[in-house]
């Protein structure tokens, strides 16, 4: 079976729009809707964070929204039972995003099949580390169709890339900057080296960028660089906003680029 | 060694890297390059000098007379209490400090529960001119101010953590985001055996000079370097791990760990992650974990600061599931009397968390023949208001 994440990158070269959430943030009920809201927007491919309680890849903003997400109820169980139905209504891939401890936790290998059956297409665990996948469950994710998506930062040596590359198959993370995320350094104003240096390694795999993308100018940035790119914290911000999900959506996928 | 760390960084079935790639280049770095570094004649020669003439090594070990009489048993003490800094945590810090000069860094940033290791690190820092950032839960630095103020005087930024419990494992979440955002200048000194390989086994290294000692100052007293048991408390593992160290193949001495029951293992208020834990991932490590059933961290509870963490360096998650050595908990009560009990007995106050291993002494059967040593991982200094408050002074 074609996997979602493929189909998007075959079809669609550029300006791909990512967003990523926190299941269980605003309210523990949200997720259906968010992912539903999202795609008539036209947003391209959707992370569904899993809230953990130390997520020290985070800066405070996704921090914040996994503090509430807990607090409101949200488990791994529960977000199951809120996907059970999503593939009727949504057409886009639909990635989970994660630590890996409440995985470990529910079992790997029914987190993927579980996974498998709700119709989510690729999973970004940052600290699943290449050599643990590669040698422990590399296997179950092929068996359940799951891409393993890789990050690749400013300091990842260009023999590390091509392991990387080697290893993925959906595309690569490409995080800005050294950074948790939502950190404010801006992508324009670095590390276009580091992008044009990406760019011309000619990888098998295309790139998202992610990381202290919030707006129209660091979105559009970031797309000359690579197929498209990723918003989360800007994205958990809107939503604090406390205005009706779907108003404050749409508004946000507005700010970022227009429609098409 | 039977218990060395594997190549991939296991202990067993516990450790390994759990990192995010935003870590990698500076964990490989120090994975391919620290045993090199440390087993260097260069380094081992300055080390061994810092360690006599500025930590004040070799610690004593004392045979507290009176308290070996009151337990019917021959009771000796490392003090590692009588350390510059006040604890056994300079050992590492100087260790790793003398390392991070040698990778080229200019900036250092470590976590701190009781402010023991924060203190210890700023020292390190001010010893050689290098820029400290100590990252501190906001309750621990209310309930330890007086290192907060000694790691300010030394120059260093104590940056107060204000996320989940406010304790230790959250100055760890903080302070491994700003190893994320500094790759490239910063050092990160983690204060015990915990964290993702290389750390447990490179910090067990450095604290490994306390059990070196011992054999040597055992063998003096005693005429042999073999006491019948060694008993430390445990955190994250780190004074546990030194004290234990030329100790672990030798399987007629008996090793024992003291995790911290707070106010009870039964209770949710506890830090004894052995007793209550199961395993999983935290702190880029594979160990055993206070967890709830979805994988979120629960919070643990310990009245000293410097045990109050929810989990255990995976080296002991290995000694303890192979049983190479046994582990006891001490609640926050029998911690207070055991610490009054030396006092009165020895005219030394201990830190609270080493007070965990001298209450133990209550919990085991020991012959009047046995040569107990206890390591006295820190002194009380630091905990004079808890003390205190309990005994109404
Ligand atoms: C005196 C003392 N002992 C023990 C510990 C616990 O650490 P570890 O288990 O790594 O020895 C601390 C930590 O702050 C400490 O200050």
């Amino acid at each position: 079976m074609q996997n979602r994440i493929n189909t998007l990158f075959e079809t669609k070269k550029r300006d791909i729009l990512s967003v990523y959430f926190t299941a269980g943030f605003p309210r523990l009920n949200d997720t259906a809707e968010i992912i539903q809201e999202l795609e008539k927007n036209g947003v391209g491919l959707i992370e569904i964070g899993i809230p953990f309680s130390d997520p020290t890849a985070d800066g405070p903003t996704i921090q914040r929204s996994s503090e509430t997400a807990l607090k409101n109820g949200m488990n791994v169980k529960l977000l199951f039972g809120q996907l059970k139905n999503i593939r009727e209504t949504v057409k886009i891939p639909l990635i989970m995003m994660g630590y890996i401890n409440p995985v470990l936790q529910f079992g790997v290998e029914d987190f993927c099949k579980k996974c498998h059956e709700v119709g989510i297409d690729g999973l970004i665990l940052p600290d699943l580390p290449l050599e643990e996948f590669e040698s422990h469950y590399k296997e179950i994710f092929q068996r359940n169709n799951l891409h393993n998506i890789l990050l690749i930062t400013p300091q990842t040596s260009e023999a590390r890339i091509r392991q990387i590359d080697e290893a993925s198959g959906g595309f690569i993370y490409m995080v800005s900057s050294a950074a948790t995320t939502g950190a404010g350094k801006k992508v324009e104003d670095f590390h276009r080296d580091y992008f044009e240096r990406i760019q011309q390694m000619n990888l098998k795999n295309p790139r998202l960028i992610g990381f202290g993308i919030s707006d129209r100018a660091t979105f559009a940035n970031a797309c000359h660089y690579a197929s498209g790119a990723i918003i989360g914290s800007a994205f958990i911000k809107a939503l604090q906003t406390g205005a009706m999900l779907k108003d404050s959506i749409q508004e946000f996928v507005k700010s970022i680029r227009d429609t098409e | 060694m039977k218990y060395d760390v594997n190549e991939k960084g296991y202990y067993g079935e516990f450790g390994g890297a759990w990192i995010p790639e935003m870590m990698y280049t500076n964990i490989d770095e120090l994975r391919r390059d620290y045993l090199e570094i440390i087993k260097s004649e260069a380094f081992q020669k300055e080390f061994d000098q810092l360690l006599k003439d500025y930590v004040g090594r070799p610690s004593p070990l004392y045979f507290a007379s009176r308290l070996s009489e009151h337990y019917g048993t021959k009771i000796f003490l490392k003090r590692e209490d009588l350390n510059h800094t006040g604890s056994h945590k300079l050992n590492n810090t100087v260790g790793q400090i003398l390392l991070a000069e040698r990778l080229g860094k200019t900036r250092i940033i470590a976590e701190t529960g009781a402010g023991q290791h924060g203190v210890a690190t700023a020292t390190v820092c001010a010893l050689r001119g290098v820029k400290c950032v100590v990252y501190m839960g906001a309750l621990d630095v209310s309930r330890q101010a007086p290192n907060v103020k000694k790691m300010k005087m030394l120059g260093a930024e104590v940056i107060p953590v204000h996320s989940g419990n406010k304790t230790l494992k959250d100055a760890t979440n903080e302070a491994m985001r700003d190893w994320i955002n500094n790759p490239e200048d910063t050092h990160y000194i983690i204060g015990s055996v915990v964290g993702p390989h290389p750390y447990p086994d490179m910090v067990a290294r450095f604290q490994s000079v306390i059990s070196r000692e011992m054999r040597i100052q055992l063998l003096e007293k005693t005429g042999s370097e073999f006491p019948t048991r060694v008993l430390a408390c445990v955190g994250g593992g780190s004074n546990a791990a030194g004290a234990f160290y030329h100790y672990l193949d030798e399987d007629l001495v008996e090793l024992i760990g003291v995790e911290a029951a707070g106010k009870g293992v039964e209770t949710k208020e506890t830090a004894a992650t052995l007793r209550v834990g199961t395993p999983g991932v935290l702190h880029a490590s594979r160990t055993m974990l206070m967890q709830n059933e979805d994988g979120q961290i629960t919070e643990p509870y310990s009245i000293s600061a410097g045990l109050d963490y929810p989990g255990i360096g995976p080296l002991h998650s290995h000694l303890f599931t192979t049983g190479r050595a046994k582990y006891l908990a001490s609640t926050d009560e029998e911690v207070l009397e055991a610490a009054l009990l030396l006092t009165r007995k020895e005219g030394i106050i201990p830190a609270l968390e080493s007070a965990h291993a001298l209450a133990a002494l209550d919990k085991i059967q020991m012959k009047p023949d046995d040569v107990n040593v206890v390591n006295l991982s820190g002194s009380g200094n630091k905990d004079m208001e808890t003390y205190l408050d309990y005994f109404g002074y």
